[in-house]
């Protein structure tokens, strides 16, 4: 059968209420194929795990410019882990400074996308880094 | 064909998983569903015996309407009487990348972590009519995991998206203030499926009025009714016009009330328990079985034509058609013949 689109979980946890940035991401996603789920501002890390596993999802895409990152992610990523989605590519992007990249991604952040990251860039990086389960 | 066999094995695994009321295998098999995979099929043929019981309800209506938003506040009421509830929340897919934003979850965040609230977005994946493709196969699943009243919220619609009428019980068209005149009211469509008509945003200028049009309009004709009834031909329904505000949750007890009543005239005018004989099956469930049935079928029959020794005819027909030296029923006709002999 055709290749099924990818599903990418776009959120923005905590609590600064600026989402131009992911909604730009999450049409730039639809133009390169993906299946975006939006689901708006001030989300916490219990809402996110939820909508990533009832949604199925592919990847975890978190927009943050709030500067809570470290408390944030960490959290997110272990609760995607208790609920059995390790296989979940988790990715953020936003104002994240370099020194706490290697933190997170410790944390299970595959990926940090600066400011000047292309759309083109993170799709290509979400097909070649997604974890394909497909059974038949 | 190993590949089928262990997608069969894994879909088995996820329904057991899911009638033990497993949510990530829940999850998993409706992606499996959406795909149309082995797994999704052995997985939904374990489960189709379990569903049957819950209550479908069709939400649609123009973009912008407030739909998501309504079945927030449903699923709101619903929940504060202690029952689980599914939501389907459909959007359009791109026509031309195939790609698409799933925003519905954005009105529906106060239940995002209620256990008993399973909200799933689905694309249309180039599906007409205001519905995914598998839709009726992931409501049974859901049906079957034992939310027992499942929203299926389709894309924002225009006047003649009328699909889901033909897999829900029951069908709401959710229609706002200011939409449009009483000649609106009277155009044969959308309004023609509704059992519910909801006028929404009941709080802005004109909403009662609009109610009232709607009314007049879509609740005329007892006397052809019975006429129409006499001699045998189909009659149109008569929906009741209710007025709410769902974003401050106005109106939207007495909906809920309205959708159980719809919901308990329907089980009284036929038998709805499998396996129990009586009136027969009420008109909304035998639509929905005709549908999955179609669609099953149809998707069968282009596999078959997709199989490798069969796909060169097919490319032949097209070309032949394309070039005018064979017509489309004659080409249709040899395909069928064709299919046949194998």
């Amino acid at each position: 059968m055709a290749e099924r689109p990818l599903k990418v979980l776009i959120a923005k946890p905590g609590l600064d209420g600026h989402d131009r940035g992911a909604k730009v991401l999450a049409r730039g996603l639809r133009d390169e194929g993906f299946e975006v789920i939006y689901t708006g501002l001030r989300q916490t890390p219990e809402m996110i795990v939820a909508a990533a596993l009832q949604e199925d999802v592919d990847v975890v895409g978190l927009s943050i410019l709030s500067g809570a990152h470290m408390t944030l992610l960490p959290r997110i990523t272990a609760g995607l882990r208790a609920e059995g989605l390790d296989d979940v590519l988790v990715t953020a992007g936003g104002i994240i400074p370099d020194d706490d990249i290697p933190a997170l991604k410790a944390a299970g952040v595959a990926e940090i996308f600066g400011p000047g990251t292309t759309i083109g860039e993170v799709a290509e990086f979400l097909r070649a880094n997604v974890h394909r389960r497909d059974t038949a | 064909m190993t590949d089928r066999r262990a997608g069969a094995a894994a879909g088995a695994e996820l329904a057991q998983r899911t009638r033990g009321g497993d949510q990530r295998a829940l999850a998993r098999l409706l992606t499996e569903v959406e795909n149309r995979t082995a797994a999704g099929e052995t997985g939904l043929r374990a489960l189709y015996p379990l569903a049957g019981s819950a209550h479908l309800v069709g939400v649609t209506g123009a973009p912008g309407a407030g739909k998501s938003t309504l079945v927030a506040a449903l699923t709101t009421a619903a929940r504060a009487a202690g029952r689980p509830v599914a939501i389907i929340a459909i959007d359009p897919s791109s026509p031309i990348t195939g790609g698409a934003i799933l925003g519905d979850r954005v009105r529906m965040q106060q239940h995002a972590v209620d256990r008993d609230v399973f909200i799933r977005s689905m694309a249309a994946r180039g599906h007409a009519g205001g519905l995914a493709p598998t839709t009726v196969g992931a409501a049974a699943v859901l049906d079957a995991a034992g939310f027992s009243l499942i929203f299926i919220e389709t894309v924002g619609t225009g006047q003649s998206e009328v699909e889901v009428a033909a897999i829900a019980d029951t069908t709401v068209v959710v229609q706002a203030p200011e939409m449009g005149d009483e000649v609106q009211a009277i155009k044969a469509g959308l309004l023609e499926v509704a059992d519910l008509v909801v006028v929404n945003k009941a709080d802005r200028p004109g909403a009662h009025r609009a109610a009232a049009q709607l009314r007049a309009m879509l609740t005329v004709g007892a006397q052809q009714d019975r006429a129409a009834l006499a001699a045998g031909r189909p009659r149109p329904k008569r929906p009741e016009v209710l007025l709410t505000t769902a974003a401050t949750g106005a109106g939207v007890p007495e909906l809920l009330a309205a959708l159980d009543r719809r919901r308990a005239a329907a089980g009284a005018g036929g038998a709805h328990e499998p396996g129990q004989s009586g009136a027969g099956p009420d008109p909304s469930r035998l639509a929905r079985a005709r549908v999955q049935l179609d669609g099953i079928l149809s998707e069968r029959l282009r596999d078959r034509l997709h199989e490798p020794g069969l796909a060169p005819i097919v490319e032949e027909a097209v070309t032949a058609i394309a070039a005018h030296r064979l017509d489309p029923y004659a080409a249709a006709d040899r395909l069928l013949a064709a299919l046949a002999v194998r």
